[in-house]
């Protein structure tokens, strides 16, 4: 501690510059949609739903456009470009950055898991369980409910919507609903919307395993005090953490980077998938 | 069971099916919540849309919810200010709104359409939630938006709140009518209380009426006494078998023409000289 404290105000900077980048993304994005509704800006207009980028290259939720096709609706073309710009974009190269780079929700759980944790409210006795594949079960209740009422269903009901909606068109009542999921994951199960029931999360999991950027795990610098395990929200990612090296190669990984920052023994770090240099690293020999 | 248990194998797999059992009655239990709150939610025959927006379900099925209409509407170089205030007519709904959440919609007590020509809501649809081809016509073979197609909704006369049915001097609504003489028209007739004063009453023509609200706007009442309603709410239907017979193209129902035809197709000769008589 003392050692970090001499280091001074740069080295926290270091040690939070992925959790400041992704702030400063996901504010940045959403005072892009404010100003475009509000002030008429050209370059982010529409919402997380679907928009326009410099008012010609359309963006779409993917998720949102396979429930409709679900509700038996062949949107139009403009909205189907942009759902597969998104989708090939988390896909091939981004991962699951939508979790913790866009989405304004990920402020809300973050500051509830954040506080969760400072004031001992976490005690892993205490949390419920339930399992993290909850959200694919979700995914299947989402498309299932879209094919029997002939609606999107998720996007009727969708917390993320509701609080990105909110923010750039009027929340009107729907920050209860935003409450509802802060005290949730403060309460009730750490990371609980997002690292366990959200559906959009578990659809862009299942989705952006082959993605380009992947975080590499190295054993054989590791010191094994499973910081990075502690701080990850979806800590079964890292289960080759202190057993051998390997990318992190589950589509549950958000890409946050938490872990590369709070590594002091530079083992875990940002890659690409194919310069994956923890396999010419040590592997189960151990060092 | 009676008969000594089983070994622990099998214990696994009691456990995969009681939790697979439990995995079905959660999801039974929220699709149930789920499904129904979804149901109610979408469910609001009363709601005014936008211009060009696909009827009923169809526009809730593909609507996005991305608000794009909304930024068109408001951010257009036409939209009028009220005591420094843009008068934007669609909103994104919001929880609380009671209306399907996240869908545009308007109402035009408030701010009512305007009815810009180059129809910036549509345009800017990703989806086709809001349809281009039901605000266009042909002109000179080529389509182009046209937006006195529009089908908003219909206004809706209250013949006894409505002051002109009383007597007294009114045409705000009218006056307020981008298709003056068209969607509503001012009929004439005797006020027979006076002996010596006309009724100048209000009349609205669905054919052309548009649903902008401009008249809603525009009344003078408390309460507004011209009013725009979804048109599935607000019309009657006749039925095919009502046929205007003094109208010369009947093509208006789709019934007597294809009668005319076939009738055409199928002389009394013909019939008899055919081998279908055989046949039957």
């Amino acid at each position: 501690m003392s050692k970090e404290e001499k280091k001074g105000f740069l080295h926290y900077l270091y040690k939070h510059r992925f959790l400041m980048g992704r702030r400063l993304t996901q504010v940045s994005i959403m005072l892009l949609y404010i100003g475009g509704n509000i002030y008429g800006w050209n370059i982010l207009k529409g919402n997380l739903s679907s928009s326009k980028l410099f008012d010609v290259i359309p963006l779409a939720d993917p998720f949102a456009v396979l429930q409709m096709f679900f509700a038996g609706a062949i949107v139009a073309v403009d909205a189907l470009i942009g759902a597969g710009i998104i989708l090939l974009f988390y896909a091939l190269i981004g991962g699951r950055a939508f979790c913790s780079w866009v989405c304004p929700m990920n402020m809300i759980t973050d500051f509830a898991n954040w506080l969760r944790v400072k004031t001992n409210i976490h005690r892993e006795e205490w949390q419920l369980r339930i399992t993290r594949k909850t959200r694919y079960l979700a995914i299947a209740m989402a498309l299932t409910l879209s094919l029997i009422l002939g609606m999107p269903a998720f996007e009727f009901v969708s917390p993320i919507s509701i609080l990105h909606r909110g923010l750039i068109f009027g929340m009107g009542l729907g920050w209860t609903m935003v409450l509802a999921i802060f005290l949730f994951d403060l309460f009730v199960i750490k990371n609980g919307w997002c690292g366990h029931v959200c559906p959009l999360g578990g659809f862009y999991s299942l989705v952006s395993k082959p993605s380009l950027i992947r975080v590499d795990y190295d054993y054989g610098k590791c010191t094994e005090c499973m910081e990075c395990v502690k701080i990850c929200p979806e800590s079964q990612v890292l289960h080759m953490v202190g057993k051998h090296s390997s990318l992190v190669s589950s589509g549950e990984c958000i890409n946050c980077g938490r872990c590369v920052e709070v590594c002091n023994d530079d083992a875990i770090y940002f890659s690409l998938r194919f310069l994956e240099k923890s396999k010419e690293a040590v592997s189960h020999e151990g060092k | 069971m009676s008969k000594g248990r089983k070994p622990p194998v099998n214990e696994s797999r009691r456990k995969f099916l009681v939790r697979s059992m439990q995995a079905v009655g959660i999801s039974i239990l929220g699709g149930v919540v789920w499904g129904a709150f979804v149901k109610e939610n979408t469910y609001d025959p009363l709601a005014i849309r936008p211009p060009g927006a696909l009827p009923g379900d169809d526009f809730l099925k593909k609507c996005i919810k991305c608000g794009l209409c909304v930024e068109a509407c408001a951010n257009r170089p036409t939209v009028p200010y009220k005591n420094g205030k843009k008068m934007i007519t669609l909103r994104l709904a919001s929880p609380g709104d009671n209306k399907p959440l996240g869908t545009p919609y308007f109402i035009p007590r408030d701010v009512p359409c305007y009815m810009c020509e180059d129809i910036p809501c549509v345009v800017a649809c990703p989806t086709g939630a809001l349809e281009p081809d039901l605000v266009s016509s042909l002109v000179d073979g080529k389509k182009s938006l046209d937006i006195n197609k529009a089908r908003m909704g219909v206004a809706v006369i209250d013949h006894k709140n409505c002051i002109a049915f009383w007597g007294l001097q009114c045409d705000a609504c009218y006056r307020a009518c981008p298709l003056l003489d068209e969607a509503i028209y001012i009929v004439p007739s005797r006020n027979p209380r006076t002996g010596k004063h006309a009724f100048m009453v209000p009349q609205v023509d669905p054919d052309h009426c548009t649903g902008c609200g401009l008249c809603e706007h525009a009344c003078v009442t408390e309460k507004a006494a011209i009013f725009v309603l979804p048109r599935e709410v607000a019309l009657g239907k006749a039925g095919k078998h009502y046929l205007k017979g003094w109208e010369e193209h009947q093509e208006i129902n789709g019934y007597e023409p294809q009668e005319e035809k076939k009738e055409k197709g199928k002389s009394p000769e013909s019939y008899l000289n055919s081998e279908d008589l055989l046949n039957e």
